[in-house]
């Protein structure tokens, strides 16, 4: 008899490096949480477009377990035909039969696993790209509070462990329908012996009681473990130059080894957990074939049952206990994935605070000026960064706002793009409230060029076009405007060089002048620079100076500072403190004025920051 | 759908048409090479051999105790198809085959258990000592070797190909043998019993085992690109999340959801393609085995009527069939298992293998201690496989109790230096000495105990903060770590924290700020007992006023050592009894602040650059001012 369990074997191999890799992502938590079937109804609207899919595999896994369940039976009329019982049938017809079921045995095994894996597979990437697209939609709020690898963990391990749970679930449920099924076959063909048999049942079923919770504590050790291990070997690699230079290594890889023999000794717990079981399993398997012999023998005596019966019982008894070890494993995976699929649905379920009204109109941006009125804003409740703020950006005008760390200029960029909304007030475009026109619309008339050039992997040319449809000639005649086409058609393949790892072989001038040329290719009526030159070498910082000209021409401008260097070419500087607007008029008004920039400018601060 | 997704549906048929040797070829295996990979891996079980020889006799009584089930089961059906109706009933022959049965299937249990245990026992045990080895190894390397290696890499190494060896010793070795047993032991008794039966079904066997090894090595291959693809779009999410506030800004949603859509069906492709190659394979086996289930039932009821079998023999085959039908199928996972442990060991035996090339010289002495002179005599250095030197002609001596700034662009040379220092490169030409000793004819423990390196990275180990200050000297009294915090300035810090010292300060020290951080990593090296001190932009996060601070509390502690102190910020090194000014590796002035400044050269130009006047507009007074 075989059942469907061992063609996963391979999979047990691919789902050590999944857990390796989970291990690593996941931050340790109670792993085993309780179970929730209202996660069901969740899943159902993911199940729900492949229902026909759905249907076919279910129809599929049925066709296999029958077939499987058949040939026994099959067996058993041979041997009925062979020894010449009264009423069997002919060994051809028999025959014809068996290969008939081979024929379908092989095709129903190949239709289930096609259509319930891929079914899993399909639910899971929908999943992802649900929780994908949400996180999308989510507001900048959310997103700061939250770490990207613990995102990621939700996007991939948890993901992950649902996916394994899926996978495994095909095969289970198809062991468990074969359970049910040889029970069926087994009372069909003789209820006593039957009955005799499944009685060990419930002994199986004592024994992986008293098993799980103990089985449970060595797994989680197991897992736990192993992702001290790990860590233990990702922060020594990482920090390898600290510990050559400190003479670490001896003390180190003592401590490693401490780490390398828990973690031996707890998988090594975990082993010995999984091994116990397979004893167990095994014993029962033997009192059932005792109790088939002896049984069997028994009601042969008295003549309820024929030899055919006793050969059928032996090939059924002979795997059935199995099913009932892996479907412990397939428990402690579903509580897993239970625990795993709340944490997606909790990233689904994150409320969007920015949302779009029905049918909102695009943003004209004309004219292009920028409007905060009596603005109210803060990041936590009852602490408003911005109270009552009044600013007019004029079409055309370079404004800056300097102010120290704190003073609430960069939520003044922020709110601008509606990367938040305000409490209270409103900021309008061109007029329009930034909360009346769609969302998508904001970033083709009004972009932010941001403190940390952000590149994604790809080529130059690719992070210059990014979400426009920017022609090559387009994208050259950008870099060309912000003084990035010299180094740029330097490097060996030009503006097709891939970037390594968000632009790590370049500069942050360099990178700082490529996110100039991304700007300029998107072409906004207003552009917001938020402490664009912050982070960049005073060296390099006087050819971002010149970009800066050329990318602000003709247009209007937002520039967030707290060096005083960058905003000297400024219309209008505005001097930002706790919220308020402290001082504002031209460069040279200001240092006539006498008043905190001038004091600053003065005394050859470069920033604000120097003055705390 | 997407072009790429397009791309990877139409070549979901592919891996059916994939050759097992193209699999190979793709997985980067080498068959000349792999059997002697694979014979290291096994050899690697060499220390526990007798666990080893233990867990294959256990597997040898479990293959044993299986096979006499065929021939007890057989023996019982013979037992029981002589009982007929209303003779009398003796029980105590078929008691004698059912007590054998469970005997047999007990024995079979416990030492599958025993077998299991310790080849698992085995396999962690190489596991750990495959673990230390590798840290040992890595933390031995050159810096140039994990300059040019990505530590993402090595990390993969070190969790998941140390898996795939250790995996394969204690499953596939086991699978191998345990098959071995049963169609050796097996097919013997098979043969005895009946031949023409015992060769339908040993003739099934290579069939089936050619199957299921293909679909081993394919499955490892359709694993590895889904790998790949999965790879592409984890990268994809990432960089959305890092991304997002550029994402919202720019609206790119749709972008972005282009991008993750392309590499979801990517992967998804590969998804499918891997259990189509399953599914078929599969399905090919289970066909294959019940067809030959159906030879021997044709053949076996035949050779039953006519008498050369008895009905009992009859099941024994049958039961026979079952007991091989698990074990050769395996040989599908034996192969995946074998194709990972030989890319998997490769991987890591390239490590391990490789010797550092900065190492103690035959004869290396220790550096004398106590305050040393640090010389740099004409020093020039080129990084391997660069075709140009980072520095060119390098020429200076420190003395105990002087400090020197060494200031530059980015790119000058400025970190090369400070490493070449420490010796974690060779210098091309020229020499460095302590103490009048060439670093090189010195033991390197005694060279990084007198060098001591903040480096650019600040690089902050998930520890407490006393414990990342007494790195480099771990049983420091509590009184040096307060004392070396306090010059770093950060005592007042310190002081806000619930836990103080015993804060723990996170993944590379991520509940610190960047500006805490590097002071940290300041007071970290003035734990140590270094002569000679290197702070290489070590301050650039530090507001002006700390800064300050900080140089003064330093100029005062570090009046024994040879302090350097590197920046691209004129006002760091100002106070420095030399400055070089460094420019694409070469000196371009040297001399003190004021030397510098009358000079009107390269330093002067960043000076005024950096003090924001131009140049004709600098007073000294400012500067003064700037720098106390």
């Amino acid at each position: 008899m075989t059942t469907l369990l061992s063609r996963d074997a391979d999979a047990e191999l691919e789902r050590e490096d999944e857990a390796a890799r989970t291990a690593l992502l996941s931050e340790r938590e109670q792993i085993f949480g309780r179970f929730e079937s209202g996660l069901f109804g969740r899943l159902k609207p993911f199940v729900r477009p492949h229902r026909t899919l759905l249907l076919a595999a279910i129809v599929a896994i049925l066709c296999f377990v029958a077939a499987q369940l058949a040939i026994p039976l099959l067996i058993r009329a041979t041997v009925d035909s062979i020894t010449g019982k009264a009423g069997s049938y002919p060994l051809a017809w028999v025959f014809a039969a068996f290969a008939l079921l081979v024929l379908l045995n092989s095709l129903a095994n190949y239709w289930s696993d096609m259509t319930a894996s891929r079914l899993a597979q399909r639910i899971i990437f929908d999943l992802r790209r649900a929780m994908f697209a949400h996180l999308q939609l989510v507001s900048q709020g959310a997103m700061d509070g939250s770490h990207v690898g613990r995102i990621m963990s939700r996007l991939q391990g948890d993901v992950n462990a649902v996916q394994e749970f899926f996978e495994t679930s095909v095969t289970a449920v198809g062991d468990f329908v074969l359970l049910l099924g040889i029970v069926i076959a087994l009372f069909l063909l003789e209820w006593r012996l039957a009955l005799l048999t499944l009685l060990l049942a419930p002994m199986l079923l004592a024994v992986r009681a008293l098993w799980l919770p103990r089985a449970r504590a060595a797994f989680t050790g197991a897992r736990d473990s192993s992702s001290i291990v790990n860590g233990a070997l990702a922060e020594n690699i990482n920090g390898v130059r600290v510990v050559q230079g400190m003479r670490r290594e001896k003390l180190n890889l003592e401590d490693f080894d401490r780490k390398a023999t828990a973690n031996r000794d707890a998988q090594l717990r975990a082993a010995w957990s999984a091994q116990v079981l397979v004893p167990a399993v095994d014993i029962a398997t033997g009192l059932a074939m005792v109790i088939v012999t002896l049984g069997g023998g028994w009601l042969l005596w008295q003549g309820r049952i024929d030899i055919g019966v006793v050969v059928a019982f032996i090939f059924y008894v002979q795997r059935f206990f199995d099913p009932v070890r892996t479907l412990s494993q397939q428990y402690t995976m579903a509580q897993r994935a239970a625990t795993s699929a709340r944490r997606i649905f909790e990233v689904i379920d994150v409320p969007l605070e920015i949302m779009e009204k029905p049918g909102a109109p695009a943003l004209r941006g004309d004219p292009p000026t920028v409007e905060f009125r009596d603005v109210r804003f803060g990041y936590q409740r009852g602490r408003p960064i911005l109270d009552g703020f009044n600013l007019t950006v004029h079409a055309g005008e370079t404004l800056a706002i300097v102010g120290p760390t704190g003073s609430g200029k960069s939520s003044v960029a922020a709110l601008a793009c509606r990367l938040y909304d305000v409490w209270d007030g409103a900021v309008l475009v061109g007029g329009q409230d930034l909360r009346d026109v769609s969302r998508q619309s904001i970033g083709r008339k009004l972009l932010m060029v941001l403190q940390e050039p952000f590149l994604f992997t790809g080529t130059i040319a690719d992070n210059i076009r990014f979400a426009s449809n920017a022609t090559r000639a387009q994208i050259v005649a950008a870099a060309k405007a912000v003084q990035a086409d010299a180094f740029i058609t330097a490097l060996p393949q030009g503006y097709d060089t891939p970037l390594d790892q968000r632009g790590q072989n370049l500069s942050v001038g360099q990178r700082q002048l490529i996110s100039f040329a991304r700007a300029l290719v998107a072409d906004p009526a207003i552009l917001i620079l938020d402490e664009a030159t912050a982070s960049i070498d005073s060296v390099a910082e006087a050819r971002i100076q010149q970009a800066l000209r050329v990318l602000l021409k003709g247009r209007t401008a937002i520039l967030i500072a707290h060096r005083l260097a960058t905003v000297r070419d400024a219309d209008r500087i505005i001097v930002l403190q706790d919220g308020a607007i402290l001082e504002q008029g031209s460069p040279i008004e200001l240092l006539a004025s006498g008043g905190l920039y001038a004091g600053l400018y003065r005394h050859n601060f470069e920033s604000f920051d120097e003055a705390g | 759908m997407t072009a790429a997704g397009t791309g990877a549906a139409t070549s979901t048929g592919a891996p059916a048409a994939t050759s097992v040797s193209g699999a190979l070829d793709e997985l980067g295996i080498d068959r000349a090479i792999a059997p002697r990979t694979l014979r290291r891996v096994v050899s690697l079980a060499g220390p526990y051999r007798l666990r080893f020889t233990l867990a294959m006799a256990a597997c040898l009584v479990a293959a044993l105790a299986n096979l006499a089930l065929p021939l007890l089961l057989g023996h019982s059906v013979d037992q029981v198809s002589h009982i007929h109706p209303g003779d009398a009933f003796e029980p105590g022959p078929l008691l004698w085959t059912a007590g054998l049965l469970l005997l047999a299937t007990a024995t079979r249990g416990l030492f599958q258990m025993i077998a299991g245990y310790q080849a698992e026992t085995v396999g962690q045990n190489i596991g750990r000592d495959l673990r230390l080895a590798y840290f040992e190894k890595l933390q031995r390397l050159e810096y140039s070797f994990h300059d040019r290696i990505h530590s993402g890499d090595l990390i993969t190494r070190g969790m998941l190909d140390l898996e795939g060896v250790r995996g394969f010793l204690e499953v596939g070795v086991q699978r191998i043998v345990q098959l071995a047993l049963l169609l050796g032991v097996g097919g013997w008794l098979m043969l005895r019993r009946d031949t023409v039966l015992a060769l339908l079904i040993l003739g099934s066997v290579p069939l089936i085992g050619l199957l299921a090894g293909r679909m081993g090595i394919r499955l490892r291959l359709a694993w590895t690109r889904l790998q790949q693809r999965m790879a592409v779009l984890t990268r994809v999410m990432e960089e959305n999340l890092q991304g997002a506030r550029l994402v919202r800004v720019f609206p790119a949603r749709d972008q972005q959801m282009q991008l993750f859509d392309e590499a979801a069906e990517a992967a998804m492709g590969y998804a499918n393609q891997r259990i189509e190659v399953r599914s078929l394979s599969m399905a090919q086996i289970n066909g294959v085995y019940y067809a030959a289930m159906l030879l021997v039932l044709a053949v076996g009821a035949s050779r039953v009527q006519s008498g050369q079998i008895s009905v009992g023999n009859f099941a024994e085959f049958l039961a026979y069939m079952t007991i091989l039908q698990v074990p050769v199928r395996q040989i599908s996972m034996i192969m995946n298992a074998a194709a990972r442990a030989v890319s998997s060991g490769a991987r890591l035996f390239e490590i391990l293998d490789r010797e550092p090339s900065i190492h103690d010289t035959p004869g290396a002495l220790p550096l004398p201690v106590g305050p040393v002179a640090l010389q740099v005599e004409h020093v020039s250095f080129r990084y391997q496989g660069a075709n140009y030197p980072v520095l060119r002609d390098i020429d200076f001596t420190v003395v105990p109790g002087r400090v020197l700034g060494i200031v530059g662009p980015a790119g000058a040379g400025k970190s090369s230096l400070a490493h070449l220092i420490a010796r974690f490169y060779d210098v091309t030409s020229g020499a460095i000495r302590i103490g009048d000793v060439d670093i090189r004819d010195a033991t390197l423990d005694s060279v990084r105990r007198q060098v001591a390196i903040v480096q650019q990275d600040v690089f902050l180990f998930d520890d407490s903060l006393a414990a990342n200050i007494a790195y480099g000297e771990p049983l420091s009294p509590g009184e040096r770590v307060r004392q070396s915090a306090a010059v770093a300035q950060l005592e007042p810090h310190v002081a806000a924290l619930p836990l103080r010292y015993r804060t723990r300060v996170g993944e590379r020290g991520s509940g610190l700020s960047g500006g805490q951080r590097q002071r940290v990593a300041v007071a970290r090296a003035l734990a140590t007992d270094a002569s000679v001190l290197i702070l290489d932009d070590a301050t650039s996060a530090l507001d002006a006023a700390t800064d300050h601070a900080l140089r003064d509390a330093l100029r005062r502690f570090t009046a024994a050592r040879a302090t350097i102190v590197i920046s691209h910020r004129v006002a760091s090194v100002a106070h420095a009894d030399e400055i070089l000014v460094l420019e694409q590796g070469a000196i371009v002035e040297r001399g003190t602040h004021d030397e510098l400044l009358a000079l009107g050269g390269h330093y002067a130009g960043l000076h005024a650059m950096q003090t924001r006047r131009e140049p004709d507009d600098s007073t000294p007074a400012t500067s003064q001012e700037l720098v106390p």
